[in-house]
């Protein structure tokens, strides 16, 4: 049970820390880039929410496994396929999870005021030095949302793990599918167990993100 | 247009819509278990033909079924694909003693779609030529457990363990298999019979207890007309040469 709880917390930590990485370039290209096709990149990021979790895996079994063409250059180097591992269930949880990591850093940077940008560049600051030092402070309420939400929405991830996790202990088990299958052969009592955690957790998770944002719109008053 | 004109149209139209006017004609809600689904659709066209009753079938796991059954789920007659949870039902008074039977066993298969990769006698899980074997989870499939069984009786558990992946249902496990993703994996026969490629290894009935597939009569169905004569339908021989040809054995 221990060993469950340890990998849900590490697919969702390693699933978090990659997404904030990539969601940074993504969100701020989303948020101030001038390409008119940027809204089809913008729908692509956001279709793992309308699209059912069994979708997405369906089409990663197929994707990462040993007669795709997405697998061979992995397979010259002697890995058959991607299904049934920890870094199988890392990719399909990144992408799962993308619009929540993506969607409140590119409103994060979509909400700096330009003129912040241009003093820094009128003072002489590089363009990377502006992002660093201006941008990205500014941005940090919605990392943490960003953080917040990919975190938990790994933890519920369940239709994707399903489909190409194979349940292998200390792998690829984790807690919602652990769940699942406990409610199927009729383990109650430590379904229950389980699933109160599960809710206890996302009361949290949500209660946190409602704090933050009052703190936010206070801070924003404040500004004012 | 006088009303007892309009009246008579309605009853007409309404007569009509309803479906044919056999006045004994019934409806029965029958939950199926995922891997006789196929079995059970052409089972209950024939069935429908015959008595002119109406068999609404739905198709999912056992576990689920049982789990919703126990919390009122409107079903009159559970096809399962074990003898426990039907033993459980009638246990619990969900479900009426004497109206439980076998309706078909199943029998294992060790199944490849890669031709040539499983042998005639199973030799081929001695050796190093995979990497995955695919099981259905041996908590929630009777077949999951057969697998294990089958490791067991060959001496083989301890080594394969490292090698097995888990669906939740033998549908999951046969979709692993299928889709490369595991070179092989133990599945049900039903499922394969109608694959013309891969290579199949038929396990030995001896090697595990045998999968009871068995149904039984809900107390929501005990007065269901319809309900009681598809449990009938289902012992005779029309429908027994229906789960023959699914490759299921009938005692």
């Amino acid at each position: 049970m221990g060993s469950i709880i340890w990998l849900t917390v590490k697919l969702a930590g390693v699933t978090t820390l990659i997404l904030l990485v990539l969601a940074t370039p993504l969100g701020w290209w989303l948020a101030r880039g001038k390409a008119w096709w940027k809204e089809a990149v913008g729908a692509l990021v956001s279709l793992p929410i309308v699209l059912p979790p069994t979708v997405l895996g369906f089409y990663l079994l197929i994707a990462l496994g040993p007669n795709s063409p997405l697998m061979a250059p992995l397979q010259a180097m002697g890995i058959r396929t991607l299904a049934f591992t920890f870094e199988g269930l890392v990719i399909g949880s990144v992408i799962y999870s993308l619009p929540f990591a993506v969607q409140p850093i590119r409103n994060a940077f979509q909400a700096l005021g330009q003129e912040n940008l241009d003093s820094a560049a009128t003072l002489g600051a590089s363009p990377l030095d502006a992002f660093l030092r201006i941008a990205l402070p500014l941005a940090a309420p919605g990392y943490f949302v960003a953080a917040i939400l990919s975190f938990a929405h790994t933890v519920g991830e369940f239709g994707v793990v399903l489909m190409i996790g194979g349940a292998i202990p200390g792998k690829t088990e984790v807690l919602s599918v652990e769940i699942y299958k406990l409610v199927e052969a009729l383990e109650w009592r430590e379904a229950h167990m389980l699933a109160a955690l599960l809710v206890g957790f996302g009361f949290v998770v949500v209660l946190a993100l409602l704090l933050l944002e009052r703190r936010i719109a206070r801070r924003a008053a404040a500004d004012d | 247009m006088p009303p007892s004109q309009v009246v008579a149209i309605i009853a007409v139209a309404l007569s009509l819509l309803l479906g044919p006017s056999n006045a004994l004609a019934a409806e029965a809600n029958v939950a199926v278990a995922a891997n006789f689904a196929e079995t059970a659709r052409e089972i209950a066209a024939k069935f429908e033909a015959r008595t002119g009753h109406k068999a609404v079938l739905s198709y999912g796991s056992s576990g689920q079924f049982f789990t919703q059954i126990a919390n009122g789920a409107p079903f009159d007659v559970f096809l399962s694909a074990d003898a426990e949870l039907p033993q459980r039902l009638v246990a619990d008074g969900l479900a009426v003693a004497g109206m439980r039977f076998t309706y078909a066993t199943g029998r294992l298969v060790l199944w490849s779609a890669t031709p040539g990769l499983v042998d005639g006698k199973g030799a081929v899980l001695r050796s190093n030529r995979f990497e995955k074997l695919a099981i259905a989870d041996h908590r929630t499939a009777p077949y999951g457990l057969a697998a294990i069984e089958t490791m067991r009786m060959l001496g083989l558990h301890d080594r394969l363990g490292p090698k097995l992946v888990r669906g939740t249902s033998i549908t999951q496990a046969f979709q692993f298999v299928q889709t490369g993703a595991a070179e092989l994996g133990f599945v049900a026969l039903s499922q394969v019979v109608g694959e013309k490629g891969g290579s199949r290894w038929l396990v030995p009935a001896a090697h595990h207890a045998p999968i009871d597939q068995q149904a039984v009569l809900t107390r929501r169905g005990a007065d269901n007309v319809a309900a009681k004569a598809f449990l009938q339908y289902l012992k005779g021989p029309e429908a027994k040469a229906i789960i023959r040809k699914y490759a299921y054995e009938v005692r």
